[in-house]
């Protein structure tokens, strides 16, 4: 009898020297995510007071590019709003703005300005931000200036040297970013070189392709306007440069708005869409688009 | 009499050799906990194997395996007309780990001779902790400096070479070459580290009788020591070669990573650094693909594997016999 109690015992001794190692680690765990939990929800809900009103689902639909804007606006007004559920679906400018029209969405979301056919359907075009992308190069290149031509064609890879376009003896070091990248999407679909793009550098982060252009005599590259700094230099499009004010003025080619479109005024929209709208036009809307790499509008 | 009895159980119950060896409590449980350990791996590779071919079939039912694996052209996000051909980027693997271990085994077979034979002890006493050093530098620290270092000398060699050709793509330095040489450098300890201690291994007396036999101490070295270690420098090749083909980190940031055919200048894209440089976006068949790439490369890994064990298993018997 005190055989087995003590060989109970020794293997109680076993187990819980097993089982310790094991839940001392499940402990961490359970430990850190209880301590986010909590200063997660606090803000909630005391913004959930404000906004106790309102109610209901927004429905928006359209461009894939605006995914990131569409997608962290809805959760910015969700966050302040706590009964509204705002749904982002990404299925393309042009098939946004046709369920806008046939009114199956609240929001059709187009990476364009709208057609006049479209118009004449009844969408009304919102822009919410401009997406604007900057050609830079380094430093040392002397030429200043590209047309739409001359980009496009060192990008198909028809200009090899800075030569051939007044500047330099230098090759031309095509860099560019890697496949899916929303701002690659953006560039070869403004510049209309889809599929023919010729990169020698597909790099993957924003980062990167500014530290290669930097550091290499004779490259080109593209970057988010917003991320712009003095380590190389921005080439101004068809004689403008690359500033928020020329392309709110519509004069740099390389950028495109960002719409929002409505079947009618917005002041003919429900009470819900209506304040979502106002959300985006607030400070904390134009927060949301800074920080989606993106020029705000007034 | 009763006292007696306890006192020898209690004594019994506390040793480990116990005279029920094998059916004590503590026995079977550590026994348990051992085969609860064992399993765990073996558990830890079927999940593996079977996630990377449910994920990786899915893109290859849609697409075809014979315009996955015989098409060049790499285009998965375009919208009109997406192909996603990955001949050139399996080739520059191929190619890569083939090149980086034909510089860096030869290199690293003859550092371990000039460990294991040749070196002053004192000299011995410092290659070696470098050898160390090296196998503990995180691969991404090898990715900077080939970026600081080898890219813009590469630059320089493409334009010397290249000058005036209307062919060829300018990469910056960002090239197979550079791929190659920083693999090269970081399968180096692998190579050096086994090929050293399968010379050390050796039975002294067949270098005691090739120089009492009058051969140089480098032909006893080339003629008698490296043929005798040859099965320990085959699974350092092997291994050198698994650790190349793996590689993702370092590679990734000297490479160009734009897909084209594996020449020494151009920019190449490798099966891993196309995995780690475009999950981030990649949605829908892209995505699958990348899933399908993992599945390439984990087949790889395991035709590697599978040499490996044979090498070893012929090196076990040639022993034996």
């Amino acid at each position: 009898m005190k055989k087995n109690i003590v060989r109970a015992l020794a293997l109680a001794g076993v187990m819980t020297m097993a089982l310790g190692s094991l839940t001392a680690c499940g402990g961490n765990d359970a430990g850190t995510k209880g301590s986010d939990a909590p200063s997660g929800e606090t803000p909630k809900n005391t913004d959930a007071d404000a906004g106790a009103e309102l109610s209901g689902t927004i429905t928006l639909s359209g461009s894939t590019s605006m995914e990131k804007l569409a997608t962290a606006m809805a959760e910015a007004f969700m966050a302040e709003h706590t009964g509204v559920t705002v749904t982002p679906e990404f299925t393309g400018s042009s098939a946004g703005i046709e369920a806008v029209t046939a009114g199956t969405v609240n929001i059709g979301n187009s990476s364009r300005s709208l057609t006049d056919s479209e118009k004449a359907a009844g969408a009304v075009e919102n822009i919410v931000a401009i997406d604007g992308i900057a050609v830079i190069a380094d430093k040392e290149n002397t030429v200043e200036d590209l047309t739409k031509e001359q980009l496009t064609k060192i990008y198909k890879g028809e200009v090899k040297n800075w030569s051939e376009l007044g500047g330099p003896n230098e090759a031309v070091v095509v860099i560019g970013r890697e496949n899916g990248s929303g701002t690659r999407g953006a560039f070869e679909e403004l510049l209309e070189v889809e599929d023919a793009c010729k990169y020698a550098n597909e790099l993957d982060s924003t980062g990167a392709v500014l530290a290669k252009v930097a550091s290499t005599p004779g490259a080109i590259g593209y970057v988010s306007l917003d991320v712009l700094d003095d380590s190389v230099k921005a080439m101004k499009l068809e004689g403008v440069e690359a500033t928020a004010d020329n392309i709110k003025a519509g004069k740099y080619f390389l950028s495109r708005p960002f719409v929002m479109a409505t079947k009618g005024e917005i002041s003919e929209q429900s009470e819900l869409v209506q304040a979502f709208f106002d959300f985006v036009k607030s400070d904390a809307g134009k927060k949301v688009v800074a920080g989606a790499g993106l020029i705000t509008v007034d | 009499m009763q006292k007696q009895k306890d006192s020898n159980t209690d004594k019994k119950a506390f040793s480990i050799i116990s005279g029920s060896a094998g059916h004590s409590l503590p026995e079977v449980t550590a026994k348990v906990i051992f085969t609860v350990c064992g399993v765990l791996a073996i558990v830890a590779v079927a999940v593996i194997t079977i996630y990377m071919i449910l994920n990786g079939m899915p893109a290859v039912m849609k697409v075809g395996i014979k315009d996955i694996l015989f098409n060049t052209v790499w285009d998965p996000a375009s919208k009109t007309e997406p192909s996603y051909g990955i001949l050139y980027i399996i080739l520059t693997s191929i190619t890569g780990t083939f090149l980086a271990v034909l510089i860096g085994v030869p290199i690293g077979v003859l550092t371990a001779v000039f460990l294991a034979e040749t070196a002053p002890k004192k000299l011995a006493g410092i290659v070696r902790p470098a050898v160390e050093l090296l196998a503990g530098i995180p691969s991404v620290i090898y990715g900077l400096i080939g970026l600081m270092i080898l890219n813009p000398f590469m630059y320089k060699m493409e334009k010397l070479i290249f000058e005036g050709s209307e062919t060829h793509q300018f990469t910056g330095g960002s090239n197979l070459l550079s791929a190659v040489l920083v693999l090269a450098l970081m399968i180096l300890p692998t190579v050096i580290n086994i090929s050293e201690s399968s010379l050390r291994a050796l039975d002294p007396k067949l270098k005691f009788a090739s120089l009492a036999l009058g051969a140089s101490h480098e032909q006893t070295i080339f003629k008698v020591l490296i043929p005798a270690a040859k099965s320990g420098i085959a699974t350092a090749v092997v291994l050198g070669v698994g650790r190349a083909i793996g590689e993702a980190m370092a590679i990734t940031l000297v490479s160009g990573s734009a897909a084209n055919f594996p020449l020494p200048f151009n920019s190449v894209k490798f099966l891993t650094t196309t995995i780690v440089s475009e999950m981030g976006y990649a949605a829908d068949t892209h995505r699958q693909m990348l899933f399908t790439i993992g599945l390439v490369l984990f087949i790889f890994i395991m035709i590697v594997n599978g040499v490996l064990t044979a090498i070893l298993k012929k090196g076990a018997d040639g022993h034996e016999a």
